[in-house]
């Protein structure tokens, strides 16, 4: 494994978050391993990209669905009880209050528009918690594609209600029956499926994991996240940017769209894994989906399945950018524990009356530990996005609680 | 040094040799460590007419095979296979005449990085590698190693491919031209894709290098239209589904004796 170097100056050259280096590279990471048969279509994925996020008009046409349709801008809310009890001051952005519930939509509005620009008549996605298959059948319904969406069985017993809302907007739902069952297995399960549908379809990656240009596009796709909050933040804080911006890591999509925001700031950067699924925090250097990236492995290299109540962190990797910037030492990654993130959902619904996703539950835990255990400062300002609500998971809180 | 016939090494000689006799090429595949006598199979295969043997070093996400390989690997897997007790057991054979190719995904190779790999592979008597997850823009790390430690790196070539790209690739391969026959994973399939004719055809333009057509091929009948416009064909999931059935060695030896009498039916060259 490799360790990180020590951080020597707040913000390190290379961990600014701008575009990658040649072929698709943060750092040693990224790349496109894919097999030969689905070369040409990312090549062409990374040709739309840039030329759509070069043309205003693309921007223009996104920035208008996120506002009409996905409800952008999404609030920053003080956690005031929250923020008293804890001894320093949170503030959330509400991903939560987006359509859909999660943030997964800012990324899929902008694949759903490039598919559109491509002439694609399908989007093809992963899920693992279902927020990001939900999302993709919504821009696929408010866009007249077609969808069809990959997830594991065993996904598809805790997450009942999302795959019922997917169905409803018209969307094909496929059980992934190999391996563990849960997002990997969709992952390579829609990886599959791309390979014999280049032609009419547009594979809608879900985080920042993938081949390039996926780790980067989905990255781009998210930053709203972290500009919003960087303008929020510069409008409510005397300091005008938080001591700490804090976020979940499954793949890592919306800690990198928070970060992004932030990466050229004195704000420190902190991702929150999943004990059983912590890529960044415990992984080691593999190659998996299409990307090099830091990947849980066992003695022989075989991927090991990743465990997690929270379906959306149920990944053994983590994008590559995020491997980047843990090398570069610009972000830390933590891990929090099953329990630590079923007791800060509770937490913040009878504080705050909010129910926040189990996935962003654990950047929460992380923060309600740490300020408990002095590693916050009294008084310090924290960012936290607050990535889903948890509308999905009360099932899963009721068998536990 | 870019012509062929100057680097070609163990494998792709042996197979050029064999192709200019005329003779149609064999490639039968198996998943390492799949049964207990596993390496059985590959006495059979080398009985049976085969010319290079494939065998799979099994990974946890086989993203670019399909149901039969991917519960082949899982077999294996629990079985306790890994790439160490594969070799240690193609090790202890005896020359089979014919070069051992292994296949496997990026991840196993760099483990324990492509250079160890690579000699751990030739340390086991093994030729050829193909790793189907890494393209050719991104195949340098490894055939580098490759090529310090005499293995030959066989890229694959899809129907998707553009035009210099495909140079790129059949320039780059060694061993053989691994053709990609239709846009899917690895499978049997009801009949020859159309796009298979076209792709060995636009190989062959380029270069000189044995072509192996692969994905797909499971029948006596296939394997007889792929030699029309290849030098040979790779079946794996049409023997693996055999032995997820049950078949021995020897059913495999009679499997493989029928492909074997169909490529040698076929004595249309194609050049």
């Amino acid at each position: 494994m490799r360790e990180a170097p020590p951080r020597h100056r707040l913000v390190p050259l290379g961990g600014t978050m701008d575009g990658p280096l040649a072929r698709g590279r943060f750092g040693d990471y990224g790349g496109r391993y894919v097999p030969e048969s689905l070369a040409e279509a990312c090549r062409e994925v990374d040709e739309a990209f840039r030329e759509a996020w070069a043309d205003p008009g693309f921007r223009a046409a996104l920035v208008r669905l996120l506002a009409v349709h996905a409800g952008r801008p999404t609030p920053l809310t003080p956690a005031e009880r929250m923020s008293e009890a804890l001894g320093v001051r949170l503030y959330l952005k509400r991903e939560d209050l987006t359509h859909t519930g999660s943030h997964k939509i800012n990324n899929v509005l902008g694949q759903a528009l490039l598919a559109v620009r491509m002439g694609r008549r399908r989007l093809i996605a992963e899920t693992g918690a279902g927020q990001h298959g939900v999302a993709t059948a919504t821009a696929a319904a408010l866009l007249g594609l077609e969808a069809t969406v990959f997830m594991g069985e065993r996904d598809i017993e805790r997450q009942a209600l999302n795959v019922f809302r997917m169905r409803m907007l018209g969307a094909e739902v496929v059980p992934v029956t190999t391996g563990s069952r849960t997002l990997k297995d969709a992952t390579s399960e829609a990886m599959r499926h791309w390979v014999g549908a280049t032609a009419d379809s547009h594979y809608c990656v879900g985080s920042v994991i993938g081949p390039d240009p996926y780790p980067w596009m989905v990255r781009e796709f998210q930053r709203v996240i972290g500009e919003e909050a960087r303008g929020q933040c510069a409008a409510e804080l005397r300091t005008g940017v938080p001591d700490y911006v804090v976020a979940c890591v499954g793949g890592g999509s919306n800690a990198a769209g928070t970060f992004a925001g932030f990466a050229d700031t004195s704000a420190r950067l902190v991702g929150v894994e999943a004990e059983g699924g912590a890529g960044a925090a415990r992984g080691r250097l593999g190659v998996l989906h299409g990307c090099r990236s830091l990947f849980l492995q066992d003695g022989d290299g075989q991927i090991v399945q990743a465990h997690s109540i929270a379906a959306g962190l149920d990944y053994p990797g983590v994008g590559p950018e995020h491997a980047h910037l843990r090398d570069l030492g610009r972000a830390r990654y933590v891990t929090v524990t099953d329990e630590e993130a079923a007791e800060a959902a509770v937490r913040l619904a009878r504080a705050e009356g909010i129910v926040p996703a189990l996935e962003s539950a654990h950047a929460l835990a992380w923060v309600i530990g740490a300020a408990r255990g002095g590693e916050l400062p009294a008084g310090s300002t924290v960012l936290m996005t607050l990535s889903g609500r948890g509308d999905k998971d009360v099932s899963t809180l009721k068998e536990l609680l | 040094m870019t012509d062929a016939t100057v680097t070609a090494g163990a494998v792709e000689g042996h197979l050029r040799a064999r192709r200019d006799t005329g003779r149609g090429l064999l490639m039968p595949y198996v998943t390492g460590g799949i049964t207990p006598g596993w390496t059985d199979y590959l006495r059979a295969f080398a009985d049976a007419g085969a010319d290079a043997i494939e065998v799979g070093l099994p990974f946890s996400d086989p993203t670019l095979d399909g149901v039969t390989i991917q519960q082949a690997s899982d077999i294996a897997l629990a079985r306790g296979a890994s790439p160490r007790r594969i070799l240690a057991d193609l090790s202890r054979l005896p020359d089979l005449g014919v070069p051992l190719v292994v296949s496997t995904y990026y991840n196993l190779v760099l483990h324990d990085g492509p250079e160890v790999f690579c000699a751990a592979l030739r340390q086991a008597g093994v030729g050829g590698l193909i790793v189907p997850d890494l393209p050719v823009h991104e195949a340098e790390e490894l055939t580098g190693a490759a090529e310090a430690a005499g293995v030959e790196p066989a890229l694959l070539a899809s129907p998707a491919t553009p035009e210099p790209r495909l140079a790129e690739i059949a320039r780059r391969s060694r061993g053989f031209v691994y053709a990609v026959s239709l846009m899917g994973t690895t499978g049997e399939r009801a009949a020859l894709a159309d796009s298979a004719a076209e792709l060995t055809e636009r190989i062959r333009r380029v270069t000189d290098r044995p072509v192996l057509l692969g994905f797909g091929i499971s029948t006596p009948d296939q394997a007889r239209e792929a030699r029309r416009h290849a030098d040979g064909v790779v079946v794996g999931a049409a023997v693996m589904r055999r032995v997820l059935d049950g078949a021995g060695p020897d059913d495999l030896r009679a499997f493989l004796t029928s492909l074997r009498r169909a490529l040698d039916q076929e004595c249309d060259r194609p050049r």
